[in-house]
């Protein structure tokens, strides 16, 4: 689950993180009057969406007087900001953040997350600060400095310095360097979170560190066991895909692709290697969804209602591989879903594992249009072709 | 032979009143496995499923003499649940929980360091030696006593190597799922090092999917130290970056962990990759016979 930059930085102030003044608002003249409160020659106003890239998209700009911030506060709030990390809708703009104005010095870049390969809580710092840190990544490592954190003794003093002396800071900000770090690894166990980033931290023209901006997510299933209640309400479904929403009312993993060929599949790596063979057979996935294990005939149907919800859909491909899910039980909440909902594309149904033939022959005496296959290789040339077949007149001409 | 866990396993399961647990445990007692007890606090004395309760994992190994045990308790208490196993002196525990937070698994895996424990999982379908001893949630029946090791991070996507093994003739050894999560207990190394011992295996099948490197790791176990055939086949070539396929460990995040840079790892160190997990059943049974 992902925060607002504002929600991060309250986090962060929680814990002696310095943040810019500033305030989140959510009308054009709440802005003005922010800016006013705030005072100086200066202001920063930011768009809040879940996304990286708000300023290459225009949603950050510096402004120096109110009425700019304003004006530009009324541009923002309401519309949709489409950011190279977004779809091509964008996500809302629903609030802004206004803060002061500051004179940068230097800009850093600081990380936390959970290191899979060393199973510990490492920081990452980079003097490359305010730009892509993949990029930095990718083509100069030499700039990322790492500290792998002990989870027994917890983040050390010289762990600090060493990034600090590292990032080329002085002995002067030795001190502002390792407050800020130790509050964010605070943060991080006290919140869960699975990763932290500042970028850019900036050591402003007076010589102090500052958290310019902040991203912060939190452990999906630290919130899902009940200990995060606080954050779990700090979460904004507006900032989510929809459908995915919906999907997880309903118990439901379902993520949108931009294919044509719905899949509906019980777990997680065998949906993915179904998405895959769709591929291999020159067709294109609309969406990942996982049924899970202790699925029933009901959540089968809403799998369904959920596929089609997407106008896109020309055909589903149901891969089902019995285990502890019966094949017959998934039969039946196919046949029921079909009917209820009146599917009207090519359904191709791969069956395997317990009570299998009783699924084949439910689906075979139902009278439905339901297409049949023997495995996974099959179903995926079945449902290929079948969508092929089913492409709108017309379509080949579209511009 | 086979690896980890034989017919002379003795299992005790935690969290075996629950409904998941009574559901599971009943299907591997039907499957011949040794169950030999189950532990739910403040239940102590009374039997369960025909085997006893216990109020603690301590108690129950002093009683019992259990050596495995197979966790199914709600993710907040799971951890819980995984040190006091070790703790009692456990030697393979299962833990199918899917949902542990992540920091958690930090702290249990610093815990259980220098231990003799295989913690496998959590998060997932647990770990079966074919007509021996079942422990977890996999379907028993499309399983057969044979000479070909498996390893995976999922679990239906492993029943499907399962049954082409089977289907081929060549049934399994040993089959492990390590679970989907990005901190997890035996990694595939583990357990292509003990394959690589198991004089019952002849080649092995790996299973992985996108996000972290542990299969760029056993990339460079196999080159190293493998001398039996290896299959792989890795899930999510199409999975986009940055989202969660629904397991925790399951993303691509800073351009790492992409199935393709998987694929090319292994086909570097020699091993035989699949690029449909189709193929897995018959690219093993050529390499093992061949």
């Amino acid at each position: 689950m992902n925060l607002h930059e504002f929600q991060a930085k309250h986090l962060f102030a929680a814990q002696g993180v310095p943040i810019p003044r500033g305030y989140v608002v959510r009308s054009s003249a709440e802005a003005r009057e922010a800016a006013e409160r705030l005072g100086g020659e200066a202001w920063v106003v930011k768009a809040q969406v879940h996304a990286g890239g708000r300023g290459h998209a225009g949603g950050v700009r510096v402004l120096e007087d109110p009425e700019g911030v304003e004006r530009y506060a009324d541009t923002l709030l309401g519309e949709r900001l489409v950011t190279h990390q977004t779809d091509g809708r964008g996500q809302p703009v629903r609030a802004v953040l206004v803060e002061e104005g500051v004179a940068i010095e230097r800009e850093l870049y600081l990380g936390v997350l959970v290191d899979r390969a060393s199973q510990r809580v490492v920081f990452m710092a980079s003097d490359a600060g305010g730009v892509d840190i993949e990029e930095i990544a990718a083509e100069e490592p030499e700039r990322i400095h790492t500290a792998c954190v002990h989870p027994a003794a917890g983040l050390q003093p010289y762990q600090c310095r060493q990034l600090g002396f590292a990032l080329g800071l002085g002995k002067a900000h030795m001190g502002a360097l390792t407050r800020v770090m130790q509050g964010l690894y605070r943060l991080f166990l006290e919140r869960d979170l699975s990763l932290v980033e500042v970028n850019p931290l900036i050591v402003t023209g007076e010589g102090r560190l500052l958290a310019l901006d902040a991203k912060v997510t939190v452990d999906d299933n630290a919130v899902e066991v009940g200990r995060q209640a606080e954050i779990q309400d700090m979460r904004d479904l507006s900032q989510e895909e929809e459908t995915e929403v919906r999907a997880a009312e309903h118990h439901l993993n379902y993520i949108t692709l931009d294919g044509n060929i719905g899949c509906m599949v019980n777990g997680a790596g065998l949906a993915m290697a179904t998405m895959d063979v769709i591929k291999l057979h020159g067709g294109a996935p609309a969406n990942f969804l996982d049924v899970g294990g202790g699925t029933d005939a009901e959540r089968v149907a809403e799998a369904f209602k959920i596929i089609l919800s997407s106008p896109a859909v020309a055909g589903i491909l149901v891969n089902i591989f019995g285990g502890i899910v019966r094949c017959d039980m998934i039969a039946e909440g196919i046949v029921s879903a079909v009917r209820e909902i009146g599917v009207e594309v090519p359904v191709v149904v791969r069956l395997e594992g317990t009570n299998v033939e009783q699924g084949k022959r439910i689906l075979a005496d139902s009278g439905l249009d339901v297409i049949p296959a023997d495995d996974l290789a099959d179903a995926a040339a079945r449902i290929v072709a079948a969508v092929g077949q089913s492409e709108p007149e017309g379509s080949e001409s579209r511009p | 032979m086979s690896i980890l866990v034989d017919e002379h396993t003795r299992v005790l399961v935690q969290g075996a009143t629950g409904r998941q647990g009574s559901f599971h445990t009943e299907q591997s007692i039907a499957y011949g496995t040794q169950v030999v007890g189950g532990v739910t606090p403040g239940r102590g004395g009374e039997r369960h499923l025909d085997r006893p309760l216990f109020d603690t994992v301590r108690e129950a190994v002093a009683e019992t003499g259990a050596d495995a045990s197979v966790i199914y308790v709600p993710a907040a208490y799971a951890p819980d649940a995984i040190l006091e196993a070790a703790d009692a002196g456990i030697r393979v525990i299962a833990c199918i929980t899917e949902g542990i937070p992540v920091l958690d698994m930090l702290h249990v895996k610093e815990a259980l360091r220098g231990q003799a424990v295989y913690l496998i999982g959590p998060n997932c379908p647990g770990i079966i030696t074919p007509e021996a001893c079942k422990i977890g949630i996999m379907p028993g029946h499309i399983h057969r006593r044979g000479r070909i090791g498996i390893v995976s991070r999922s679990g239906t996507l492993t029943y499907e190597a399962v049954k082409q093994t089977t289907d081929a003739g060549l049934g399994q050894s040993t089959c492990v799922g390590i679970g989907g999560d990005p901190i997890q207990g035996v990694s595939f190394v583990d357990c292509l090092e003990h394959f690589e011992a198991d004089p019952e295996t002849d080649g092995v099948v790996m299973v992985g999917e996108i996000g972290g490197n542990a299969e760029e790791e056993a990339a460079a176990y196999v080159r190293a130290h493998m001398s039996k055939p290896v299959v792989a086949y890795i899930a999510g070539v199409t999975a986009p970056a940055g989202k969660r396929m629904g397991h925790a460990g399951a993303i691509i995040s800073g351009g790492q962990g992409t199935a393709e840079g998987k694929f090319a790892a292994l086909e570097e160190a020699g091993v035989a990759t699949v690029r449909s997990p189709t193929e897995i059943g018959a690219r093993i049974q050529a390499l093992v016979s061949g």
